[in-house]
């Protein structure tokens, strides 16, 4: 079989199965946020909690508790790293220095999971099953529960209250996340990835050398790292590691389950708003970003236009033979569109234009399906400015879904899309201006200003894959872009929060012949180019110094 | 917000026990749960794929390997992995890092082109590229059938061997796209290797 013809199977296969699960992923997800009941094991978590599940909270109780969970979460996490050396299972490594712990405390806590270390020589067992771990579970369950408050917010009317946080916390985690994530784990181990808890044991080869071969709690850690859209690898390599992803099959497995919850959850917000159709408009938005993105990494892979590549004979720096350009593609557009950031290959090593598409995927807000909660929250924000600026066209007030969008509505959602690219640019532009960017270069010129750009990026918008070049452990990077992590997850969540709490309030607007149709091709089209102009307008000067110039400099 | 005692430290209390809570459930019960029937149902898988020969482990057939004489340089009598820029540590995995278009890599691919190529005793423009790119994983175990076949006749050179013989075994130890059309078609440096030790001992 010709790799073309491969590729496109691949990706075709891929599609298939995604759609074959929207449908009873979606409306399970819908049930499980609207239960009237609760399991017994979430009554005895409840009861642990100290919370009512039934109370119901109103935007700001509901905020409190996200950030007071989150708070609590990075403060845990940074103790379990800074006292690692005194904990079992440490497998005799120090602790961790102080700012690398604050960076990576943020990181997990904000489902962005950029590191700064490297697995297997910083990180013990128990700090990684039992701290992080815990949090790919929990930050994505947190990611949930406001993209149910929003749509709450949308399903709602005449009441302020979003339901409760604890519940849907549990209920995310017990219900969604952990069950998949058990299935994923076992079938991974299956195909070859790794599950103990023994630490490196050394053996000699047939040349007489010594090799070290690791072990740890692999497969439970890749399962919801991808699931969760984490990305936290196990080991430095992270997916791109023969005991993190065996071969071909789990490398599909793994991509299933980074995009299975985010490409869902529309189906989720349109059962619950009372019309699917509402939903389909948005997954078909987030499908032809994503599509187009897969497409273009893969065009571009494939010619190889760098000149080592050519040289080569191809794209394989920094890819894994059992992948390929393909698969590796795949991955790569599949991991930055879902704030994941694992990786199966080195994304420093692609094309110029490669580069710059994959970036462009995450400053898009990662919303193309972007990550477990936030890529919903983050596309119905952009549906309700595309609404606004219709309505603006057509002179009338903008509604959606039955809502106004008054002044206060909008304002919500443009400051919600404006955090992460005052974030990005401005980071970008610190570490340039000040030497901390250059001496971190591992490439000069204008792939050099990529490795900073997309770092910047990628921390802002909760991705955490990197450039990886970067020499990123230095106080000033893992400071700002802790700092860039922590804001760019938590203060767009005020605002969403905000903006449920406002239309949940509101009466119902009958719709009318002048009503915007916003489950129409028309309306998806409309999102997909609101989406790109927005990013594309604020990007593209960035862009140009970075990828851009390197693309088309060859 | 008003910053009244109730509405802070009642959620931050709640907060404190929700993250014990789950983490018992998540960082505990889960990894245990998966690393039981992991090590009852597939104990091979679970515990990193370990390749015998002479009743020994001598690696794992996921880790690739070096495959370098007593001077440290590549043993002619040996199929060769991809380059690494990790000296197949799997201690130290990741890549080089370098862009497509990096001068440095420039160089690199240059040298690892003449390299292969007098190593095999064939022109550079045989060389395929798996063979002159670091992985991504700095510990690839596998290369490509096109590399594999490159090497074949140096290798039954140096160990005295029937050349058909050596290139059969690189067919058999040639494996295609999983499922046909998943990842990428490749060939098992250690299994291939494990492979032609029993034919020389034969």
């Amino acid at each position: 079989m010709n790799h073309t013809l491969a590729d496109v199977l691949q990706i075709s296969a891929l599609i298939v199965a995604l759609a074959l699960v929207h449908r009873p992923l979606g409306d399970y997800m819908a049930a499980v946020y609207s239960s009237r009941t609760h399991l017994r094991a979430e009554r005895w978590v409840y009861r642990a909690i100290g919370a009512d599940p039934d109370a119901e909270m109103r935007w700001p109780s509901y905020l409190r508790a996200v950030l007071a969970f989150s708070a609590v979460g990075v403060l845990f996490l940074y103790a379990f790293q800074r006292l690692q050396d005194r904990l079992p299972l440490s497998l005799g490594f120090d602790p961790i220095p102080p700012d690398q712990a604050f960076n990576t405390a943020v990181s997990f806590v904000s489902n962005t999971n950029w590191q700064s270390y490297a697995g297997e020589s910083a990180m013990g067992h128990l700090v990684q099953a039992g701290g992080l771990a815990v949090q790919n579970f929990v930050s994505a369950a947190v990611g949930l529960a406001v993209a149910i408050a929003l749509v709450r917010g949308f399903a709602r009317f005449r009441t302020g209250e979003l339901g409760n946080f604890w519940s849907d916390l549990v209920r995310g985690t017990i219900r969604i996340l952990l069950p998949i994530a058990a299935l994923a784990a076992v079938v991974l181990v299956a195909l070859g990835a790794v599950q103990s808890f023994a630490g490196p044991q050394e053996v000699q080869t047939l040349t007489g050398a010594a090799q070290q071969i690791p072990g740890g709690p692999v497969a439970s850690q890749e399962a919801i790292k991808n699931l969760g859209t984490n990305g936290g690898g196990f080991y430095n390599a992270n997916s791109a590691h023969p005991f993190e992803n065996p071969g071909g099959l789990s490398n599909l497995l793994e991509i299933f389950l980074l995009l299975a919850i985010p490409f869902s959850m529309p189906r989720t917000f349109g059962r619950l708003v009372g019309n699917v159709k509402q939903g389909y408009a948005v997954v078909a938005a987030m499908g032809v970003i994503w599509l187009a993105g897969v497409i273009a990494v893969t065009v571009v892979e494939r010619q190889a236009p760098g000149t080592a590549s050519q040289l080569a004979g191809g794209s394989m720096e920094g890819k894994e033979q059992r992948f390929g350009e393909g698969a590796s593609s795949l991955f790569a557009v599949s991991t930055t569109m879902t704030s994941t950031g694992s990786v199966n290959s080195f994304h420093d090593s692609y094309q110029g234009l490669s580069g710059g598409v994959l970036i462009f995927g995450m400053v898009l807000g990662e919303v193309a399906p972007g990550g477990v909660g936030s890529g919903l929250y983050g596309m119905l924000i952009m549906a309700v400015i595309v609404v606004f600026i219709s309505g603006l066209m057509v002179g009338r007030t903008p509604e959606y879904l039955g809502k106004k969008l008054r002044p206060r509505e909008i304002k919500l959602a443009a400051c919600a899309i404006l955090i992460t690219p005052a974030l990005v640019l401005t980071g970008t532009a610190v570490a340039m201006a000040l030497p901390d960017g250059e001496e971190a270069m591992t490439n000069a010129g204008p792939h050099g200003f990529s490795e900073v750009l997309y770092a910047y990026a990628s921390a802002a918008n909760n991705n955490g894959s990197a450039f990886a070049g970067l020499g990123a452990d230095t106080g000033f990077f893992n400071t700002t872009l802790g700092f860039a992590m922590l804001l760019g997850r938590f203060l767009p969540m005020v605002f969403v929060l905000a903006l449920a709490g406002s239309l949940a309030q509101q009466q119902p607007v009958p719709v009318t012949a002048g009503t915007l149709r916003t489950h129409r091709p028309l309306f998806a089209g409309m999102l997909v180019a609101g989406t790109v102009v927005v990013a594309g307008l604020t990007f593209f000067p960035a862009l140009s110094l970075g990828p851009l110039a390197e693309g088309l400099a060859v | 917000m008003s910053l009244d005692l109730r509405t802070t430290v009642r959620p931050l209390l709640a907060a404190v026990r929700a993250v014990l809570v789950l983490t018992l459930l998540t960082g505990v019960a889960y990894p245990l749960l998966i690393t039981g029937v992991a090590q009852a149902a597939f104990p091979g898988h679970a515990n990193g794929s370990m390749a015998e020969a002479d009743g020994r482990e001598v690696g794992s057939a996921l880790i690739g390997q070096t495959w370098n004489d007593a001077d440290g340089d590549p043993d002619p009598h040996w199929f060769q992995p991809r380059p690494s820029h990790g000296g197949y540590d799997p201690l130290a995995t990741g890549s080089s890092q370098l862009g497509a278009s990096d001068p440095t890599l420039l160089g690199e691919v240059r040298e690892a082109r003449e390299q292969v190529a007098a190593f095999n005793g064939v022109s550079v423009d045989e060389v395929p590229r798996d063979a002159v790119t670091g992985s991504a994983s700095a510990i690839d175990p596998h290369i490509s059938p096109a590399y594999a076949r490159l090497q074949t006749d140096r290798v039954a050179e140096a160990n005295g061997l029937p050349r058909e013989d050596v290139a059969r075994l690189v067919e058999e130890h040639t494996r295609g796209r999983d499922l046909g059309f998943l990842g990428n078609e490749r060939v098992n440096v250690l299994e291939l290797n494990l492979a032609l030790r029993e034919l020389t001992a034969r």
